[in-house]
């Protein structure tokens, strides 16, 4: 029972993560409708950042993350700006592969700045733990954190997409770029914030997701980005409580079916089931149903 | 007699790719090309018939696949556990009958997967067929990590989780195959590309390929004039299943260990690169961007370092010329006249 409790803590801790992740992911599919695959890369960058800024500079854990935030940021605008926005009126495809090729570029540039031998990630914030059950449960710190920021990115988001006026805006590029742009809203500069939105919540993801498994490479990114982008797909495209449910669904499916049914299927089993799940809810949990006009 | 047009196209095409082969052959026979490039001739064969697969799932069909190594892993596998097969129980020590027999295997057995995956992928649309390809390509890759495979004798073993099997191995896990016979040959692979272009020409050019394109063009209007929708898709998804897998049975048998992290996402992405890049559903551009991009990070060599870059930031520029509305203007105005085959590259997965 306590070992079950604890791979659950241990799938949510994870599940926030990809959740943190699948945010950025579903943000950006749902106003430029693209798949952005270089977000994951961003995850890494970020984590860079931080890695260099604690290792380095010396900077205290909250500023490095602060930092990595910026730069993600920053980076985030700038690859939007020059290589997405110039194939805003082209193909779906086309973009789709200028973002494998962003994210082509971004391991490369990694690999040339700090080589392919994994860093090991300092732990950002050890405060302690907490121990239940006589010592038997150990929370770490991380964990609540992870599930922590979470929570509150979560609600930040949806008070911000909710309440405020750029919030408005987002929405209603998502719903219809034309009449948005009829009604007076800025559509370029709508979805450059939700890319740096996107790319701050990555590299927020990248810090947590190296606190708990603390090797660093230019490849770090590829496989969470991978997964946190079935997280959205799972939850429902485009939705951002679909993208926090399914992330942490899927955290805890794949720890569960790691330690439960098999070590080498857990990734199988993760995929396994949003494919059940696709078939029955062809746009995932919480996604819209695709109305089709003739 | 007049040709039809098509035909006379089907028949350059044929024809380049004969040229372009006896002139490699000559080069390798004459030893004017370097080893490493020599060495890059199979893999060339493979990467052109698994774009020009590809392309007639994203291209002609419309779906963007995003597993397509799936099916060139299965391929791979089923035609090397095959082959040692067939050498120790069947007695064939032919290598050329071997190889063909081998990649009938591998296409036959991709095929199979390809039906089982093409039922449930083809319900669903757009991107989220994308993920789901991309998913099965995951899980085949997951789950050969953890299949063992052995000969004892003329008898098969196979175990899941277990590598204690009795006989020589097979298939070691997550290791892969080992000692494998490498009976790959280029010539083989010109004939495969042959073949590929063969069936996918034909079934482009004929009645079902019609369907297919208008079921891509238009769902529901193809619906409407009695297209049966699901049995055209599939009927393309399978045809790229089977000829993945047989790109991938010559993959396979050209290493002497071939592990199943070799087709990862990358793999697939690579030859969705490859696809969009020639032209997508032009089967001709396929073969040149394959062929051409195989080769092109050995000719980067001396970038060394930095030819994933160079690779990378041309990708990037590629798309974005080629996207460009003022210089997509220049291009069609400069090739007015080759209308039909601007229109075939408008198409594709882009609904």
């Amino acid at each position: 029972m306590i070992s079950f409790l604890r791979f659950l803590i241990y799938g949510v801790s994870l599940g926030s993560v990809y959740a943190i992740i699948a945010l950025g992911y579903t943000m950006v599919y749902g106003i430029a409708k693209m798949l952005n695959f270089a977000h994951g890369d961003i995850i890494m960058v970020g984590a860079y950042i931080a890695f260099c800024a604690m290792q380095y500079i010396g900077l205290p854990p909250l500023v490095a993350v602060l930092c990595a935030m910026a730069f993600c940021t920053v980076l985030g605008v700038v690859i939007e700006g020059l290589a997405y926005r110039p194939l805003r009126q082209a193909t779906k495809l086309a973009v789709l592969i200028t973002a494998i090729g962003v994210s082509y570029l971004l391991q490369n540039t990694a690999l040339l700045i700090w080589s392919s031998n994994p860093k090991v990630f300092p732990s950002v914030f050890s405060v302690g733990s907490i121990r239940l059950f006589d010592g038997n449960l150990v929370i770490s710190s991380e964990t609540i954190l992870t599930i922590i920021a979470n929570i509150v990115i979560m609600i930040g988001l949806t008070l911000f997409t909710g309440r405020t006026k750029m919030g408005k805006a987002m929405r209603a590029v998502s719903e219809d770029k034309g009449a948005a742009e009829l009604m007076g809203i800025n559509v370029n500069r709508t979805i450059s914030v939700t890319f740096a939105i996107g790319s701050a919540l990555a590299a927020i993801a990248g810090v947590l997701l190296c606190s708990a498994y603390p090797t660093l490479q230019p490849t770090t990114g590829s496989m969470p980005g991978i997964k946190a982008f079935t997280a959205a797909v799972f939850g429902g495209i485009g939705s951002i409580p679909g993208a926090m449910i399914g992330g942490l669904l899927l955290g805890i499916i794949e720890i569960l079916g790691k330690a439960y049914i098999s070590t080498e299927l857990g990734d199988a089993i993760v995929f396994a089931v949003l494919i059940v799940v696709l078939l029955f809810k062809p746009a995932g949990l919480l996604g819209k149903p695709i109305s089709e006009k003739v | 007699m007049k040709l039809k047009k098509n035909a006379v196209n089907n028949i350059i095409c044929y024809g380049l790719v004969i040229v372009v082969f006896i002139i490699c052959q000559a080069m390798i026979s004459n030893g004017s090309m370097t080893r490493s490039l020599k060495g890059q001739m199979v893999p060339i064969c493979v990467y052109i018939v698994m774009a020009v697969s590809l392309n007639l799932v994203v291209g002609i069909s419309g779906e963007l696949s995003l597993g397509h190594a799936g099916f060139m892993s299965i391929g791979a596998f089923s035609s090397i556990i095959g082959a040692a097969w067939m050498r120790s129980a069947l007695g064939i020590e032919n290598e050329t009958l071997r190889l063909i027999l081998s990649m009938i295997v591998g296409g036959v057995f991709a095929g199979v997967f390809g039906v089982l995956i093409g039922i449930p992928v083809l319900r669903l649309r757009g991107d989220y067929l994308a993920i789901v390809t991309l998913a099965f390509g995951e899980i085949i890759r997951n789950v050969l990590n953890c299949f063992y495979f052995s000969l004892e004798g003329n008898r098969l073993h196979v175990a899941f989780n277990n590598p204690n099997l009795p006989g020589t191995i097979l298939l070691n896990g997550p290791n892969g195959a080992k000692d494998v016979a490498k009976i790959s040959t280029f010539p083989a692979g010109f004939v495969l590309i042959l073949f590929t272009l063969f069936v996918v020409l034909n079934l482009i050019n004929s009645r079902s390929g019609r369907a297919i394109m208008a079921t891509r063009d238009n769902r529901i209007a193809a619906e409407a004039m009695g297209i049966n929708v699901t049995k055209y898709k599939m009927m393309a998804f399978v045809t790229a299943a089977v000829l993945a897998g047989m790109a991938g049975a010559l993959y396979g048998l050209n290493f002497s260990t071939v592990a199943a992290s070799k087709f990862k996402f990358d793999t697939s992405i690579l030859v969705l690169v490859f696809v969009v890049l020639g032209g997508i559903g032009n089967i001709w551009g396929s073969i040149v961007a394959a062929a051409l991009l195989t080769v092109l990070p050995e000719l980067l060599r001396a970038f060394s370092d930095y030819r994933m870059l160079v690779y990378a930031i041309v990708l990037i520029l590629v798309m974005l010329v080629t996207n460009n509305p003022m210089i997509r203007g220049l291009v069609n105005g400069l090739f007015r006249r080759k209308g039909a085959a601007a229109q075939t590259q408008g198409g594709g997965a882009d609904e």
